[in-house]
């Protein structure tokens, strides 16, 4: 394993450098179909689930096929979406914001052998490399971030949670059955990288214990003040510590009651980490979107305080995820978003129709705005 | 043979979602054969550590990573997050792990030349696995080690003319739904106007000087398909203002349930049977402002009581088309809950022109006023939404000079405590008390 240089030289780091160009032009990306329909398009068709048409004011077509992909991916996993690409797609290929994959073919002829090819390819383990679908009143991809695969404060892995709910929300992926789009997110701790906070049902990962401090290595390897003004809440404040030998030595002292498990701190200070087996666990959370149609976007509520972390396919997690979905798709009107539907029914209902147990940590006790979820009404149905 | 055992992570291999564990261990079978002769620049059996490592998660519940020191490349203080594993011993192969974040293209389009050309390079100088993409829009490329940056980062930019996104407190990589490029909704380019505004703002890209994290999202059309009125800190979403457009013929297509007419595109062509479609039920009877009926086979839309929530669009894309007179709106302060609770972006600007010709000038007028105030005002780690709340929206308008109007509310303030500037009252505060006591005994 040689170095190799690339000619970058440590001594002299400003000799050829380049720097401050951005992101590659678009314009040399597009299909031939897309550069020369942009801004000219008629209308749009889902012809089945996961496969489009999108037809332009100059009678140009463009047939979309739709997979799900974990957004987790190897090289070699982009290599073979790269042969696909070359073989059907004249070498282009596009990712959704939901990480989904489109292959994009200018004629009709051409959807049956790339979907064919498509549904062919699978993993050694089983399970489909590329499975089409992802469109309309459906399911789509889960939007998720690292987990225990690469990040320091996850309070659950993501890749493995997301795993499991889309195994047991396939058969969504692949029909349109539901009243509208169904949005799953899944965020690994209350950082929210993510940005769960909108979704119709999301997974969040949720830490249940405050730091431990490691007082002896605390103030070798961390800079204090950082740690304590990482704190969101104004839980951590400078303080000396006698250690178990007698030694005196500059800590941190933490005001448990005031710590809300973000872990913002253990990003500054190795010595207060707080992942924890028992402590850490899942919080779910429905009833968001992002769209202005029909209703405002609105937030997802907590509708399940705590679940704990059962690897490895978190089946309490998936059964509850699975009972709002079904309760949803049986319950809900045309068009109406998951949210919609739980607040025409009132969210006591929504309790009972997806049997999920309400208890007191689902009502907000955090600052002021939680009196506007309290209410102020005699309107509720027993 | 596996270097190490994953008795749990292998169980999730079966199942029809794609498998990341599958795609883990295909890449280190393909890494530890090495048929194409790579010569590795991190050690060969890194995945198979990164599998080692996640299964010990999985045993015990708990991550296995710690956040790095401050690593990077020359200049730039965002786009690599440092990466170390705390179990060095056990899983040398990630040891050092950092990120590296890859600006992706707009509306994430890709030649597979372009691809190859990256996974080639990864495969060679990382570990060869990403993620595609990351939450924020980057290419984010999953474990190199310190000395293989400032290497990725030459052959990125002299070879691939590729740059890095953003990370820490900077402009966070800006991202946008692909917009007109293949979608008949788009009010605007987004795919310009997100390359424009990248460019335009390298600097605050990639050296952070802001309070904290600042991210732009872009969507063509009110439907937000990239979720920027949640998740960014300034959101363009695009709109229109004149009426939108009827094509009567198609409208009764629909009514009529030709087949080449289904109802939302053929959205609902699912195992459930919703019955035929309902122009009334499904269309008229949903539209938030009523404002619109279906009569004698024609449709009418109160076009001055329409608030553009796409609804009937997206119902009959064939008869029903956006306006001509295109735009944006401008939303601010979006963040997710932490700390004081989430909010959505509040709208700041309900149309501005989109205008390429003159630079977008007036999109970027709003943007650097609100930076200049977020950066004089804002306190260390205070989103833009924070401060909105901290100093209120009067504020953000007198900073962008923008007038106020009843768009800019749901509903009037619900207290009357209003904080009175003194040069808003006729005559100011200073009075002369004497000449009051003159009329108005002790």
């Amino acid at each position: 394993m040689a170095f190799i240089s690339t000619g970058y030289n440590p001594e002299k780091p400003m000799e050829n450098r380049i720097t401050d160009i951005g992101p590659k032009d678009y314009n040399e990306f597009y299909p031939p179909v897309i550069k020369k329909n942009k801004g000219k398009w008629s209308h749009h068709e889902i012809l089945e689930p996961g496969v489009l048409v999108h037809v332009a004011d100059s009678g140009d077509e463009v047939y979309t096929v739709r997979c799900g992909g974990a957004r987790l991916m190897s090289t070699t996993h982009i290599n073979e979406i790269c042969d696909i690409a070359d073989k059907h797609c004249d070498g282009h290929v596009r990712f959704t914001t939901r990480n989904n994959i489109e292959f994009m073919v200018d004629s009709k002829d051409k959807v049956e052998p790339l979907k064919n090819d498509l549904a062919s390819r699978k993993f050694d383990g089983g399970s489909f490399k590329f499975p089409i679908g992802g469109t309309g009143a459906g399911v789509t991809n889960i939007v998720h971030t690292q987990g225990w695969i690469h990040c320091h404060t996850p309070a659950t892995d993501a890749s493995g949670t997301v795993k499991a709910s889309m195994d047991a929300l396939f058969s969504d992926f692949q029909d349109m059955r539901l009243p509208a789009q169904l949005r799953v997110s899944m965020a690994c701790c209350l950082n929210m990288c993510g940005a769960v906070h909108c979704s119709d049902i999301a997974i969040l990962g949720y830490h249940r214990k405050p730091p431990m401090l490691d007082h002896e290595y605390l103030d070798k390897v961390c800079e204090i003040p950082l740690a304590v003004s990482a704190c969101p809440t104004a839980a951590i404040k400078p303080s000396k510590q006698v250690l178990e030998n007698g030694t005196e030595v500059k800590s941190v002292a933490v005001k448990n009651e005031r710590c809300m498990y973000c872990g913002n701190c253990y990003t500054m200070c190795p010595s207060m980490p707080l992942a924890d087996t028992e402590g850490d666990g899942i919080v779910l959370m429905a009833g968001g979107k992002v769209s202005n149609r029909i209703s405002d976007p609105k937030f997802s509520k907590v509708v399940v305080g705590f679940l704990p972390n059962e690897m490895p396919r978190w089946p309490s997690m998936t059964d509850a995820i699975t009972k709002m979905v079904e309760a949803y798709a049986s319950g809900a009107n045309k068009y109406e978003r998951l949210g919609d539907w739980a607040e025409r029914i009132g969210w006591e209902k929504f309790f009972e129709v997806c049997e999920l147990e309400f208890t007191h940590h689902l009502i907000d006790d955090f600052r002021q705005q939680a009196y506007m979820s309290w209410r102020q009404s005699t309107q509720f149905k027993f | 043979m596996a270097k190490h055992e994953t008795p749990l992570l292998d169980q999730l291999e079966s199942g029809p979602w794609p498998s990341f564990v599958s795609d883990l261990k295909q890449q280190a079978e393909v890494r530890a054969k090495n048929e194409k002769g790579v010569e590795f620049q991190i050690p060969v059996d890194c995945v198979d550590d990164l599998l080692g490592v996640l299964e010990l998660s999985f045993k015990h519940g708990r991550t296995h990573w710690k956040h790095g020191g401050i690593v990077g490349v020359f200049g730039y203080g965002g786009g690599v997050i440092g990466r170390y594993c705390d179990q060095p011993q056990a899983f040398p192969g990630v040891e050092h792990f950092h990120t590296m974040r890859v600006n992706q293209p707009a509306g994430k389009y890709y030649t597979t030349d372009y691809l190859r050309t990256l996974t080639e390079l990864w495969d060679f100088r990382g570990s060869g696995i990403t993620n595609m993409h990351g939450a924020t829009g980057d290419i984010i490329l999953l474990g190199t080690t310190t000395p293989q940056l400032e290497e990725v980062f030459w052959t990125l930019t002299h070879d691939m003319d590729q740059d890095l996104g953003g990370s820490g407190s900077n402009l966070r990589t800006p991202a946008d739904c692909l917009g007109q490029s293949r979608c008949e909704y788009a009010c605007y380019d987004t795919n310009a106007l997100v390359t424009f505004l990248t460019q335009e703002y390298q600097d605050e890209l990639h050296r952070p000087a802001f309070p904290y994290k600042f991210k732009f999202k872009l969507d063509g059309c009110p439907n937000c398909c990239v979720a920027s009125i949640a998740r960014s800190d300034m959101s363009f979403i695009g709109t229109w203002k004149d009426d939108i457009r009827i094509d009567q013929d198609a409208v009764n297509k629909y009514v009529e349930n030709d087949p080449a007419y289904p109802a939302n595109a053929g959205a609902y062509k699912g195992s459930k049977d919703w019955g035929p479609f309902d122009i009334e039920k499904e269309v008229t009877g949903l539209c938030p402002t009523k404002c619109m009926k279906f009569e004698n086979k024609k449709l009418f839309i109160d076009n001055a009581n329409c608030t553009r929530c796409m609804h009937c669009i997206n119902v009959m894309p064939r008869a029903l088309k956006i306006g001509k007179e295109t735009g944006l709106s401008i939303l601010c302060g979006a963040k997710a809950p932490i700390l004081d609770g989430a909010q959505m972006g509040s709208l700041l600007v309900p149309f501005v022109e989109v205008n390429p010709d003159n630079d977008y000038e007036a999109i970027t007028e709003v943007i650097e006023n609100v930076w200049d105030w977020w950066m004089e005002e804002g306190k260390n780690r205070e989103r833009l939404g924070e401060l909105i709340m901290r100093q209120g929206f009067q504020k953000l308008l007198e900073v962008t000079g923008i007038e106020a109007m009843p768009q800019h509310v749901q509903y009037p303030r619900t207290n009357p405590y209003i904080f009175w500037k003194e040069d808003e009252v006729e005559g100011g505060w200073e009075r002369d008390v004497e000449e009051y006591r003159k009329h108005h005994q002790r």
